[in-house]
């Protein structure tokens, strides 16, 4: 909100989709027709809506989520209830369920068909900015898309601002750059950074987020707000740089095939850091597809120990709910809270005073998933001495795998909501 | 004399599937080179072998004083399947970290 009505902006984006997002959202949507956003579109546009009217900014999201459309229609009454004239843009045509065959190999290390996996619930095309494009030129004041790749998002403003074409490769990669450090929001301006006495960050309670000034050759200078918590420096930069980038010299979006290893950083002033030189070659032929499936149950169970031998006791009662599971639930691991749930091994550091058992495990039925907690709950009976503090879960699991499509296959198009009426733009 | 990475460098954690990304950033310009002779794509796959069931790349970010490791089938078939409680693998940045080189 400090951002919203303090930034000065042209362009407000919210990134709000994660891998397995859509699949869970097209589950919702399946339950009832006119769901499958974001649930908080509502609730963040509401508040949003007056402060784009008062300064001048235009919002662009991928909270449309499964159902763009019934996105664009909720916020098109929002803005009619709070009397505000806006014309809203949807971007849809990004859902490719009824394109996919069971044959169809997935892009994941083994290169396994579709028809390995579960039941399929979703399949999304990752679109980029030159599908966004129409909504922009519409002059609409939001733009909402389904599934967008993520710096996709923030490209688009600036080729449409800029009238970049959708073949120049250099600007897209230095656009593209700009977006992957924008896309988490606060994890540029020192969320997700600090560390006490090494990476210390200022107050990180009122963190701050990012704001670009990009220039028509696409390289940009990222601020905050002045006043607000949290800092932007070349190591908070460098971090999110390079943050699930597989490939430095190769960043493949829809748009662009980035290159970040030529990329210049400098502080400007502070809280000030100026990015350019990230190179672009031309993008690939296909997009990717992000398909969800169901991938069984997950049953958890966790109990802590303390005192002295409090790991011993945790080792103990994970051997003994391991043995009681061992025929019905065999895809099982047991771990200590404390010790080694994270990393596998405690690297040779001291043992903790307390320690807590977790009992993870895949399982086909949720019958057999809550066996798994119910495992663990029975410990504080027939387990080790002083166990307490049982926590179990059990849950049905949406997996996510990718593939590609060629792009000629998919469609994507622009509704453009005025009022009462929809028309297509492209 | 022994060293921890702790001392030289920071890092962050990334995920996609089941390929976790590792960079690591030398605090000061000059151990970059030194980060480079040491930490080897086959020193962090020795470092992280019982989380890393598949191979470890490195690419070299000299423009950051950085190095980027990309490793294959290191989150327990992925972040949306894993029984890790820590799917995402966002803690294993303190477990590159924990690696001591001769410095």
């Amino acid at each position: 909100m400090i951002l919203a009505s303090q930034g000065e902006l042209d362009y407000l984006v919210l990134e709000c989709l994660a891998e397995r997002t859509i699949a869970l959202a097209q589950l919702r949507k399946l339950a009832d027709p006119a769901a499958g956003y974001d649930p908080l579109l509502e609730t963040r546009l509401r508040a949003l809506l007056p402060l784009a009217v008062r300064h001048g900014f235009r919002i662009v999201t991928n909270m449309g989520a499964a159902h763009p459309l019934a996105a664009g229609r909720k916020v098109m009454s929002l803005a009619q209830e709070l009397g505000l004239h806006f014309k809203i843009a949807v971007l849809s045509g990004d859902d490719v369920l009824s394109l996919l065959e069971p044959d169809m190999c997935t892009i994941e290390a083994r290169g396994a068909p579709l028809s390995e996996y579960g039941t399929l619930v979703s399949a999304n095309a990752y679109f980029g900015a030159e599908e966004m494009l129409p909504a922009l030129a519409s002059g609409a004041q939001v733009v909402i898309t389904g599934r967008v790749a993520d710096p996709s998002l923030f490209v688009a403003p600036m080729a449409h601002a800029f009238q970049w074409r959708v073949d120049d490769w250099p600007r897209l990669g230095r656009g593209t750059a700009i977006g992957h450090l924008l896309e988490c929001a606060g994890q540029v301006t020192g969320g997700y950074f600090a560390e006490p006495g090494l990476k210390d960050i200022p107050n990180l309670a009122q963190l701050g987020f990012p704001w670009c000034d990009v220039d028509a050759q696409g390289n940009g200078v990222l601020g905050k707000v002045p006043g607000t918590g949290g800092a932007i420096t070349l190591r908070t930069v460098k971090e999110q740089l390079l943050y699930e980038v597989t490939d430095p010299g190769g960043y493949i979006t829809p748009d662009v095939v980035a290159d970040f290893t030529t990329i210049t950083l400098r502080e400007s002033a502070s809280d000030r850091v100026a990015i350019g030189g990230a190179g672009g070659r031309p993008r690939t032929p296909t997009y990717k597809v992000s398909v969800g499936y169901r991938a069984g149950f997950v049953g958890e169970g966790e109990i802590s120990y303390a005192g002295a031998t409090a790991v011993a006791r945790a080792r103990l009662a994970g051997e003994i709910v391991r043995e009681r599971l061992r025929d019905d639930v065999p895809d099982m691991r047991t771990e200590v809270i404390g010790v080694d749930s994270a990393h596998r091994t405690d690297y040779g550091h001291a043992e903790p005073y307390e320690a807590r058992l977790r009992v993870a495990a895949r399982t086909a039925t949720r019958e057999l998933a809550e066996r798994v907690g119910a495992e663990v709950e029975a410990l504080w009976i027939n387990g080790p001495a002083g166990g307490g503090g049982v926590r179990r879960y059990a849950q049905e699991r949406i997996g996510v795998v990718s593939l590609l499509l060629d792009r000629s296959r998919v469609r994507p198009r622009v509704t453009v909501l005025e009022e009462d009426r929809e028309t297509q733009a492209a | 004399m022994k060293r921890k990475l702790h001392e030289l460098a920071h890092a962050r954690a990334g995920d996609k599937g089941d390929t976790l990304t590792l960079a690591l950033i030398a605090y000061r310009e000059a151990d970059y080179a030194l980060l480079r002779e040491r930490v080897t794509a086959q020193a962090v796959k020795r470092h992280l072998g019982h989380i890393v069931q598949g191979d470890v790349r490195r690419y070299e970010l000299a423009n950051l004083h950085a190095l980027q490791f990309v490793c294959e089938r290191a989150l327990d078939t992925g972040v949306t399947t894993s029984l890790a409680l820590d799917p995402h693998g966002k803690t294993l940045s303190y477990a590159l970290l924990e690696m001591v080189i001769e410095a």
